[in-house]
């Protein structure tokens, strides 16, 4: 790939997304409140074509401004992903925005820097452009959290994730410090180069620095203390958004800094991968038991995924990183249908956000019912579900790398994670009908049935999806 | 390799009813009646298509016939079928039981009708799979992905304590199935390959051997079930509508056989001898624990399945016997097993339908009334307690056989086992059949419809005609059955000599 200095090709969609991010928020300012539902279509557009940009036709993969973006199949991979995440997202806000009357064309715009954000972050091949990438991510982040700023809870999530957020960019920032100072340089290659051989004990604490600020991003247990309240306070969409698109970029950013930087010091990173990875599927698989909240349940439940995503990175191999790339596809897929679930749930006008309020779903709305336990059989790793071979590829990955404990106290917890995503089914199709739902809206039925399709068609034509993983793991090697 | 079809046509044709029913709206009389039919139908299809791929099967020979292969996963999963002597008899035990199962649901099943037979096709597919597949990775979808219909059918239309059976059943099989799915991953980087026909010629180390031994053997234990891990299946059995009950004594409790037999035994040979004594062990205290706690069960379902449980160890140990009588005869027990426990489960369902009582005490003197039912419920009775002239003996007769030339004090023991049986099964016959009619309730009791007269006379043949001509199973099998014993037999003794 060649280095150069500017490359519009290798940028197109990220300067599509910026260029048009910056006259929506023209637009949205010049004719005020009216213009809430232009803007969020013009975002929708915006996505898409940016997608489109992205997926189809032939622009070189390539590395440019001096080595600080890079385009290859791994970061293009998971950028469709991001981008179909905050898409998606955008689709499903729409209803609720217009319902809760929480509009505002700021939303779309946010949704849009925060998407440009996680493009530089996935793209990011030095710490600088890392750093950048993350924060305009995060920025935006934060404010979506509180975006129902009347609403005490949403505020309280702002606040939450804004003080932990800054506190984990701080730490990453101070690592990425200490590992200039030990490598003389901020580009991963060069990091790379400089870390042959014995390291001292101070690279040791800039990569914990480091891993530590990543982790925050993608709630790895012990850094997730903001997950369950930002879930539950934030509006639903925001949730949404939360669990899907910057998750993607996060995990992302972790797989090449680890396997491109820090190459020569994969036997210290991959012991902290494997604790933090241990430590996120105990607590994922514990903790949700005994919620009652649905997007609470399902914060809990994101923990315990980006562990089992882990145990793929643990391997610190090609099948690991092909396994880690399937599983956040499929999380992705999953994600989306269970939160368009979830925004269907309203009786009479209002939202609803009780486990118990699914009760008998089965009997009042079979379809919607079908769709959501397929959600939640797949989340629970049943085959022949997709939720099966995400968990498939990430374990044989561990296996091969001889990681026999994490795999065995992984499935282990897989077992006990099962037990609260059955009990969800169990509520909806045992227990004695509730009041039925408000009819769904077309956004969140299509999203749900699609996200169902792919879930259990997944196993009879799984080779686009492997393929393309592997070769965007292969970029990273 | 990929000219055949009937393996695939078994896998499709369920399913394609289960779609029919789907297509079906709304939940009318006229529906529900459509649901029945179209079950009705793809099952004996299903059933027939099976007969055809019998006819077209040849016993003598020991390897895999019905081949059919396509890449699936990036060329390393296989969609491949395929039957031997072993797994065939599985095939057509499944395929016949099953459109029994959906007449015994005919009447009793009055509510959300069809996702009921939905839920069945789909169980059918499964259960065919797992006997039929011959990649490992492909035979554990099938062997997993049954929970879920099965946990649905527990869940939805059992009885009072159905969200606890049917949570305990999928917890119990989930844990047990995920150690073997990291062995399975294990031999995979092994071998290179999951697909099963290699890996039966592939030699694992002795150490290596172990541990994927005990992990498989976690999985198939739990299905099995066998002692100490079999306290689900009561539950299960007492919870599940009666077609539940059938399919989960007659085929999913034989999964756990069918895969001590295809994959522990002649994949692992070193850690199976390793392992004997462990498994023997189990099996004796499965046969004589189980049925002194079968002696004092109030609940007729219940007693059935601590009975199942004692059978599976006759299972068991004839297995782990590693040798000709006695595989054959843990092979015979399972099919005849299949028939006796499934017509068993069939037969408290006729009264329950009836009286909506499991409890042994509120029967009595049913013989006054339901003659014809006293007399099937006997043969199924006798049947079950190994009488000579039953399928039952056979297997009980030939396993015993087996393990008195492996270890003459398990044989011994087990036998113990015979004379249990006896005792439990018979005075449950006494109670519900003999005695003084006197409860009120049973008065105007009514014996056997002609719907299940259809449903218990094959069975009823079948149990008697297989327990004077044993030939037919015996024959299907022991091309492959001899195969796997000398080539268990000749692995043992590599080792051996490796070790000297």
């Amino acid at each position: 790939m060649d280095v150069t200095a500017l490359s519009l090709p290798t940028i197109l969609p990220e300067v599509i997304i910026a260029v048009g991010a910056l006259a929506l928020v023209l637009l949205g300012a010049l004719r005020g409140e009216r213009s809430i539902w232009l803007v969020t279509e013009g975002a929708v557009a915006l996505l898409g074509i940016a997608l489109v940009v992205l997926l189809v036709g032939h622009r070189p993969e390539g590395v440019t401004f001096y080595g600080a973006f890079t385009d290859d199949a791994f970061a293009r991979f998971m950028k469709a992903l991001s981008l179909i995440g905050s898409l998606t997202t955008l689709l499903l806000s729409i209803d609720f925005m217009r319902g809760e009357k929480v509009g505002g064309f700021e939303f779309p715009v946010l949704l849009l820097l925060s998407t440009l954000g996680m493009m530089m972050l996935i793209s990011a091949s030095d710490f600088i452009a890392l750093y950048l990438g993350l924060e305009l991510m995060s920025l935006a982040l934060y404010v979506v959290a509180s975006y129902r700023r009347d609403n005490l809870k949403s505020s309280e999530a702002g606040l939450k994730y804004f003080v932990l957020g800054a506190l984990s960019s701080g730490m990453l920032l101070y690592g990425i410090s200490l590992m200039y100072g030990y490598s003389g340089t901020v580009s991963f290659a060069g990091v790379s180069a400089a870390l042959q051989g014995p390291s001292p004990i101070g690279v040791i604490f800039a990569l914990v620095f480091v891993l530590a600020g990543l982790a925050f991003k993608i709630s790895a247990v012990p850094f997730h203390m903001w997950t369950p309240d930002v879930y539950e306070g934030a509006p639903t969409p925001v949730t949404t958004f939360f669990a899907s698109a910057p998750k993607m970029a996060a995990m992302a950013v972790l797989l090449r800094v680890t396997l491109t930087a820090f190459p020569g010091i994969a036997a210290e990173w991959r012991q902290i991968i494997a604790f933090i990875s241990i430590a996120s599927m105990a607590l994922g698989a514990f903790a949700a038991i005994g919620q009652t909240n649905i997007k609470r349940l399902m914060a809990y439940s994101s923990i315990g995924h980006m562990g089992f995503a882990l145990v793929g990175l643990a391997a610190g191999t090609v099948e690991g990183a092909q396994g880690v790339v399937i599983y956040m596809a499929i999380y992705l897929v999953m994600t989306l249908g269970t939160f368009a679930g979830i925004l269907s749930m309203r009786r009479g006008g209002e939202y609803i956000e009780d486990i118990s309020d699914l009760a008998g779903l089965g009997r009042t709305n079979p379809p919607m019912a079908f769709f959501l336990a397929a959600m939640m059989f797949s989340l629970a790793g049943i085959p022949p579900l997709a939720g099966f071979f995400a968990k498939f590829y990430v374990f044989t990955a561990a296996i091969h790398a001889n990681l026999f404990g994490l795999a065995i106290i992984g499935v282990l917890l897989s077992a006990v994670g099962a037990y609260y995503y059955l009990r969800i089914i169990k509520i909806m199709y045992f227990d004695e009908p509730a009041k039925a739902f408000d009819p769904q809206g077309y956004a969140t039925r299509i999203v749900l049935a699609l996200a169902a399709a792919l879930v259990i068609f997944d196993a009879i034509a799984p080779a686009p999806l492997t393929n393309a993983a592997m070769a965007a793991a292969k970029s990273l090697f | 390799m990929s000219d055949h079809w009937i393996l695939s046509t078994l896998l499709i044709l369920p399913v394609a009813g289960a779609l029919a029913i789907l297509l079906l709206r709304g939940e009318s009389e006229a529906n529900n009646r459509n649901a029945r039919w179209i079950a009705l139908i793809a099952t004996v299809l299903t059933f027939l298509v099976s007969l055809v791929g019998w006819a077209q099967f040849d016993t003598a020979k020991s390897g895999f016939q019905l081949v059919e292969q396509h890449d699936w996963f990036s060329h390393v999963i296989l969609y491949k079928l395929g039957v031997d002597g072993i797994s065939m008899p599985f095939v057509l035990l499944t395929t016949f039981l099953m459109p029994i199962c959906i007449l015994a649901s005919w009447v009793s099943i009055q509510k959300r009708v069809k996702e009921y037979f939905i839920a069945f096709l789909a169980l059918e597919t499964l259960m065919i799979g797992v006997f039929a597949a011959l990649d490992l990775v492909l035979f554990y979808l099938f062997f997993e992905g049954g929970l879920i219909p099965m946990f649905l059918i527990i869940g939805i239309w059992g009885g009072k304590r159905r969200v606890y059976a049917a949570f305990k059943f999928f917890l119990y099989t989930l844990v047990g199935s995920l150690l073997m799915l990291l062995a399975i991953m294990a031999m995979y980087w092994t071998a290179g390959t999951t697909d099963i026909e290699v890996l039966l010629k592939t030699a694992f180390s002795p150490s290596a051997q172990k541990w994927l031994w005990l992990a498989f053997f976690a999985s198939f234990a739990v299905k099995m079930p066998m002692w100490p891990v079999h306290t689900w299946l009561p539950d299960a059995h007492v919870e599940a509508p009666t077609a539940g009950s059938v399919i989960l004594a007659a085929i999913l409790l034989k999964m756990g056989g069918y895969g001590l037999l295809r994959f522990s035994l002649p994949m692992f040979p070193d850690a199976s001898v390793y392992f004997a004594p462990l498994v023997f062990a189990m099996s004796i205290i499965a046969i004589i624990y189980t049925s002194l706690v079968a002696l004092v069960q109030e609940d007729m379902k219940k007693l059935i399945a601590y009975s199942s449980v004692a059978h599976m160890g006759f299972v068991t140990m004839g297995l782990f016997a590693a040798n000709t009588q006695g595989v054959q005869g843990a092979v015979y027990q399972m099919i005849s097993h299949g028939l006796v426990s499934g017509a068993l489960f069939l037969c408290v369902g006729v009264v329950y339908d009836r009286m909506h009582t499991r409890d042994i005490a509120a029967y009595g003197g049913l013989v006054k009334r339901m003659p014809r039912y006293a007399v099937a419920m006997m043969v199924f009775t006798l049947a079950n307690i190994g009488l000579p002239g039953t399928s039952g003996f056979v297997g009980e007769f030939l396993t015993l056989i087996g393990a008195f030339q492996a270890n003459s004090w398990v044989g011994l023991l087990a036998t113990t086992g015979v004379i249990l049986s006896a005792a439990y099964a018979l005075y449950l016959y006494r109670r519900v059949i003999f005695g003084v009619l006197d409860k009120p309730s049973l008065m105007k009791i009514e014996d056997l419809s002609g719907r299940e007269i259809a449903c218990l006379a094959p069975l009823l043949l079948l149990t008697i005609y297989y327990g004077v001509h044993p030939q037919p199973i015996i024959d299907a099998s022991a091309a492959s059955i001899d195969a796997l014993v000398t080539g268990f037999n000749h692995a043992i003794s590599l080792t051996k000599t490796a070790g000297l």
